[in-house]
């Protein structure tokens, strides 16, 4: 996966082009909806046309040809009309920068209007330049439900005032929805939304986007050790730490550090600080139990119960209560969640840990195969039934 | 091509061939080797162009209907006799024909159970309907 063959490099800067591109158009007067259908046309050209003959300047070649496309619209629908025929604009070189393009898209696409599905698929296509295609991909749904739904979102935000500060919060939401959709596709989801998020970072002080792409990087870093040779999930305490991405990780905790030292602290900072502890530890028995307690402290209080307002944080808690106070106190950290949780695969998955951590090893496989009937998943749904078999296996004479 | 779906269902169906436990109460290999064959299909049909589609369905299933003129959906989770059918997951494959369906769905229960040996699980095929008149000049 690190040496992508040339046509990806070349995809990854065409890509990467298109939000200043759009920008650009959209500063000078063209129609958001139209402007992106135009650059999404020039888009599929360039991946068409640029194999072969390279354009000198890439971005003013995106420009022309989406300006060109916005032209034929126009004939077309002046044509319609009788009218006289629109005028042809060389693109002038937007004056603006990257960063701030960025940011301007990503409220536009980030509507909190818009429902999450429409904003992260819009968001792929005009900030991420991903086509259509790539994206229906990813979320395994048919190219014209993906274009019909971004096609939807578009006319949803037509009319709106395009010079309105947006949610921060909300793109944050979107950029992290995006990363959790994963790796699956043939579009690397979790590896767009970090470039997504470290674009955000040059366009706004505010550490919570420090802190959220600290918290994928982090993260993100395990992902060699989190699957073995043959697709089975491996749990952290488990994982060859090895083949963790120690520059991912450095890098991590120096945008975290950053984030920290402006004394704004908020949930994605806080999870990206666990997220460290996890990383930094030499092997499982290593972990700083105790400070990823104290970490946790701090998130469950950012919210009003938050047994209801934010239960994974509260199970994420109970793990690290169970490490440090023993599996009893962690397991009874877990029964205040059971209404909120306890249809949930996860809440079983954490129990049967705890319950394998306190040595009930029966408990423990009872556990993972009520979660395993649970999953959402087939990777995790068969690692819980694992889980449990081995758990149970465990349990037999052999047991000392 | 016709198509057809392989249905594996959690529960329902003919008198099991060979009554086995929950697969979470088997040996942890017995396990490995059954997860092992089922991504073996997968690779197998789309080595042989003939998968279509898979997909995998949680049991936990709800029931609903229109509840009438500016009525809420009306819902159940239950009473589910221990009979009722209950769909666990599917390939759909694209196959030259019947016979074919049938061999591959065969081949689908020949997975291997409790100490290796076939499940001999039934598996429902169904012929998807066209939704045009087939023509001879159709892909």
């Amino acid at each position: 996966m690190i040496d992508e063959p040339t046509r990806r490099l070349d995809e990854g800067a065409l890509r990467a082009l298109v939000p200043r591109v759009l920008a650009g158009l959209v500063r000078r007067g063209e129609d958001f909806d139209a402007a992106e259908d135009a650059l999404q046309e020039a888009l599929l050209e360039a991946l068409r046309v640029w194999p072969e003959h390279p354009p000198r300047d890439p971005r003013a070649w995106l420009a022309t040809v989406a300006t060109r496309r916005l032209v034929d619209a126009r004939r077309s629908e002046a044509a319609r009309h009788r009218r006289e025929e629109a005028i042809y604009a060389e693109p002038r070189p937007a004056a603006t920068e990257e960063g701030d393009d960025t940011l301007f898209l990503l409220f536009r696409c980030c509507h909190p209007d818009l429902a999450p599905a429409a904003q992260v698929a819009l968001t792929l296509r005009a900030v991420g330049g991903l086509t259509t295609r790539e994206i229906a991909d990813a979320f395994y749904v048919p190219e014209a439900t993906m274009a019909q739904r971004i096609s939807r979102a578009k006319r949803a935000l037509r009319g709106r005032p395009l010079d309105q500060p947006g949610d921060l919060a909300v793109v944050l939401r979107v950029l992290y929805l995006v990363y959790t959709a994963g790796h699956a596709g043939r579009v690397d989801l979790a590896r767009e939304a970090i470039r997504l998020a470290r674009q955000l970072t040059l366009a706004t002080e505010e550490p919570e986007a420090c802190g959220l792409l600290a918290l994928m990087l982090l993260n993100h870093a395990r992902l060699p050790a989190r699957f073995d040779s043959e697709g089975r999930v491996v749990t952290l305490d488990r994982q060859d730490r090895g083949r963790w991405d120690t520059r991912k990780i450095a890098e991590g905790v120096r945008v975290l550090q950053s984030a920290l030292a402006t004394q704004r602290p908020g949930r994605y900072q806080i999870e990206a600080a666990i997220a460290a502890l996890h990383d930094d530890a030499a092997s499982a028995e290593e972990t700083d139990w105790p400070q990823i307690l104290a970490w946790y402290d701090d998130l469950v209080a950012l919210t009003d119960d938050p047994v209801r307002r934010d239960p994974a944080a509260v199970l994420g808690r109970a793990v690290a209560v169970g490490h440090v106070l023993g599996a009893a106190a962690g397991l009874r950290e877990t029964d205040r969640l059971r209404e909120v949780l306890g249809e949930r695969h996860r809440w079983h998955a954490v129990r049967g840990h705890l319950h394998e951590l306190g040595g009930d090893l029966p408990a423990a496989a009872t556990a993972y195969a009520d979660a395993a009937r649970l999953a959402t998943n087939v990777a995790e749904r068969d690692h819980l039934v694992r889980q449990a078999a081995r758990a149970r296996a465990a349990e037999l004479p052999s047991s000392a | 091509m016709p198509k057809y779906l392989l249905l594996k269902h959690y529960r329902g169906g003919p008198e099991p061939h060979r009554p086995v436990p929950p697969i979470d109460q088997w040996a942890p290999g017995d396990v490995e080797a059954h997860v092992a064959f089922q991504n073996h299909v997968s690779e197998l049909l789309e080595e042989n162009g003939e998968y279509v589609d898979a997909q995998a369905l949680i049991p936990a299933r709800t029931w609903v209907r229109y509840g009438g003129p500016d009525a809420a959906p009306v819902t159940t989770d239950g009473p589910h006799p221990e009979t009722s059918d209950l769909v666990a997951g599917w390939w759909m494959i694209d196959v030259d024909s019947h016979e074919r369906a049938v061999e591959l769905a065969a081949y689908v229960s020949s997975e291997p159970g409790p100490g290796g040996e076939p499940l001999y699980e039934w598996i429902d095929v169904r012929e998807v309907m066209w939704e045009r008149p087939r023509t001879t000049d159709a892909a």
